[in-house]
């Protein structure tokens, strides 16, 4: 293992190199850009024998994807916020179709108000759409996701598209040290890419088919029955990437000292590490508390949590995202797995737009949770209240 | 049968559709008086005329939908093809 | 050589009878030959022939969304080129209207700037025939749909035909052409020379639709040749931006094409609407003049 320190943005291109998609099609959009940029120039250099599709919109990029991969290609793209949104129908209909698509998402929030900043919205609007979902807590897991998620992506028993989704510039413009794993160790992992199906002049078959209401009720189960198998998937390969790269994926939430833990945080993406240390800080000074992270947001791991819940008093969410006029997404997913469980689960939506989040924050939350306050906005700005 | 993933399937199977029973009006296409043109055949919009190995035409009933349009288009010097007024 | 033997369309599929796309995409597929992979945007065409599980299509075919399918062809392109079996195997788009003039042009405008190589074909039968005939950026003037009813204040569409192939013709395309279903053999003949031109190759087909337009169905391919021998309908040829073919008529009033379809008829009624139908008039001569395709 050979650490390098190298951007975020910069650590996935090469890893998406390492995957070996034969068709890269992307639209520039920030805080996405230096990966395409990444990429547009590793094919430039011949160091990835790909088709980059220099496309006119993000609804184009993802549109070529689907046509590339239902070709018999490997796929990639990557985008963020506005860019998601554009492609909403694309998203959804490419899931639909079956595809085994990869695509980056550094997250950033929605307009309006126009914002280039961080938050988590654009990968939750699309929650409903059948992709999966992957978060990484760190520049590493951005890297090790990706492989993993064409992994359980091209598994005939999946067929479906995901999202690699890590924190736009506190993730991708940030300079940390990663292993970027070797080409034969990833080439053993992967394989070539094997199609289910394709299309194919030897073997002529009619792709994207409408439904009618004797069969669309039907396709709908098959495609919620493939999301929830991913599960398993994440948790076996997740595993085979531990003896191959030696880092372990096995689970869908991440635990760090939730063992005797009173007070449980839960969040996703790069949120977790300042979590962690703010945790080690109120551990000093004596207080039970630790965090589950969310790792795969698609499938939910609802049995997972429930599980690792059990012996907590209480349950503070950090929701980067809001479903507005109900709660963080996080938060509602969080409180249906755990019905009927005598734990109060309380819900703060913050960071949005950027606004940073610091370990004081974590620990102001964690007296509000303690003093039973939650399900609000936490840290807005005194002339709004 | 299982479903085809992503809601595929393989050709053949809108053959199991059997348009004819649109049809208000039928075709009957006279073989004395057809010169084997080929119009027909081209222009049908079911592609349910074939030629037989002896270069005659046939019109296939389970498809045709009686649009007329071979009737009409058969040239003037055969007419070979005309319309009649299903019985229901 | 075109095969008219060859059969990609197969029996079975839902289309009105008399449809005039439906014949078209018939002598398209024969046109275009094996190894042919056919994407369809929403629309008609894509519903009338592939309800789950019934397809009508004997090539590779592949939907995805109304506004897409040039961006799905280039992904296609780029993958058989990766694959070493573009050449082997061709590309085409076969869409709708509505599909390609409005709600599609930003993709084939990319498609077409990138210069992948494929052929697209718009069956233009002018209008969103599959939700129930709305008026489209191909509708031509004064044509009755539902969103531009003729009444009172309205004498039906008040634009024009909205004239992408000469858009298409600035993106540098080296093949733009249009044709009719109601002459097959220069159709099939154009899309063979598409399907065999590298890069991208545009063909819009007047395709009539009975139901749409309203006129009886066994009447499509002569409601065809109508509007092209008065000059509404111009077949031609443009290669790498130079004209290289008309087709020539000894041209007939436009009257009788507007007669002959339920689409115009309030332009006769309850009396003859001379301005208006010397509008259309002057859209007949001015194609004729631009195209040069008065036999004098």
């Amino acid at each position: 293992m050979t650490m390098q320190i190298m951007e975020g943005s910069i650590a996935v291109a090469e890893t998406v190199r390492l995957c070996r998609p034969q068709v890269i099609s992307a639209y520039p959009i920030t805080p996405q850009t230096h990966i395409v940029e990444g990429l547009a120039s590793i094919v430039a250099d011949g160091r990835l024998d790909a088709e980059y599709i220099c496309v006119e919109s993000e609804f184009s990029a993802l549109s070529a994807c689907i046509g590339a991969s239902a070709a018999g290609s490997r796929v990639y793209s990557a985008t963020t916020s506005q860019g998601l949104a554009l492609m909403a129908e694309v998203v959804f209909n490419s899931a639909g179709m079956r595809l085994p698509i990869v695509m980056g998402i550094a997250n950033r929030a929605i307009s309006a108000p126009l914002s280039i900043w961080n938050d988590q919205q654009d990968s939750i609007m699309m929650r409903d759409s059948g992709w999966l979902q992957f978060y990484a807590e760190d520049n590493q897991e951005a890297v090790d996701l990706h492989i993993l998620a064409y992994k359980i992506c091209e598994d005939h028993n999946i067929l479906l598209p995901a999202f690699v989704c890590f924190d736009g510039f506190i993730l991708s413009h940030v300079y940390e040290p990663v292993d970027i794993p070797e080409q034969e160790a990833v080439d053993e992992f992967l394989g070539p890419f094997n199609p289910y199906q394709k299309l194919d002049c030897n073997d002529p078959i009619s792709f994207g088919m409408y439904a009618t209401p004797e069969y669309y009720l039907e396709f709908r189960y098959e495609h919620d029955q493939a999301v929830k198998r991913a599960a398993e998937a994440f948790k076996k390969y997740g595993k085979e990437f531990a003896e191959k790269f030696g880092r372990d994926y096995s689970e869908l939430v991440t635990q760090y000292k939730t063992e005797d833990a009173e007070t449980i945080l839960i969040a996703m993406g790069s949120i977790c590490g300042t979590i962690k240390d703010a945790i080690d800080e109120m551990r000093a000074a004596g207080k039970k508390v630790g965090l589950l992270g969310i790792r795969c947001f698609r499938p939910f791991p609802s049995e997972d949590l429930r599980a690792l819940l059990g012996n907590a008093k209480r349950v503070a969410v950090l929701d980067k995202n809001v479903s507005l006029g109900a709660k963080g997404a996080v938060a509602l997913e969080v409180k249906d797995a755990c019905y009927g469980m005598e734990i109060p689960i309380y819900d703060y939506i913050l960071g949005l737009g950027g606004r940073d989040v610091r370990k004081s924050d974590i620990k102001n939350i964690v007296a509000l949770c303690e003093e039973g306050k939650g399900d609000m906005f936490y840290g807005l700005r005194e002339e709004v209240l | 049968m299982p479903l085809g993933i992503g809601c595929t399937a393989r050709p053949g199977q809108s053959r199991n559709n059997k348009t004819g029973s649109w049809r208000v009006y039928y075709p009957i296409l006279d073989i004395e008086k057809c010169t084997k043109c080929g119009t027909c055949q081209l222009i049908c919009p079911e592609g349910c005329i074939t030629q037989n190995e002896d270069k005659t035409y046939a019109i296939d009933l389970d498809f045709c939908k009686g649009c007329g349009m071979c009737a009409e288009e058969c040239p003037d010097k055969a007419k070979a093809i005309s319309m009649h007024l299903e019985e229901k | 050589m075109v095969d008219r033997k060859l059969e990609n369309f197969d029996c079975g599929h839902r289309a009105c009878g008399g449809c005039g796309a439906s014949a078209a995409v018939r002598m398209i597929l024969k046109g275009a030959g094996e190894n042919t992979i056919v994407v369809s945007p929403t629309g008609c065409l894509e519903v009338f022939s592939t309800p789950y599980p019934e397809t009508a299509w004997k090539t590779p075919w592949i939907h995805s969304l109304f506004e897409n399918a040039s961006a799905l062809a280039s992904g296609i392109e780029a993958s058989l080129k990766k694959q070493g079996r573009l050449g082997k195997e061709k590309i085409l788009v076969i869409g709708g209207d509505g599909a390609t003039v409005d709600i599609g042009t930003l993709c084939i405008s990319g498609a077409f700037e990138r210069g992948h190589d494929f052929t697209y074909i718009c069956y233009d039968n002018e209008a969103y025939m599959n939700t129930g005939i709305q008026c489209s950026g191909a509708t031509p003037y004064d044509a009755d749909t539902t969103t531009s009813p003729a009444g009172v204040c309205s004498t039906g569409n008040n634009r024009p035909k909205k004239d992408l192939p000469q858009i298409l013709v600035a993106h540098g395309s080296p093949y733009v052409a249009t044709a009719t279903m109601a002459y097959p053999m220069d159709l099939m003949k154009k899309v063979e020379k598409a399907m065999n031109t590298p890069g991208p190759c545009y063909i819009q087909v007047h395709a009539p639709c009975c139901t749409g337009w309203g006129f009886d169905s066994a009447k499509t391919m002569e409601i065809g040749r109508m509007a092209v021998e008065c000059g509404l309908w111009v077949n031609y040829e443009i290669e790498n931006c130079e004209l290289v073919s008309q087709k020539k008529v000894k041209r007939v009033p436009v009257d009788a094409y507007l007669q002959a379809q339920k689409r115009f008829r309030h332009l006769f009624r309850p009396e003859r609407n001379e301005a208006e139908i010397a509008k259309i008039q002057a859209i007949a001569d001015k194609n004729a003049k631009k195209y040069g395709i008065d036999i004098e």
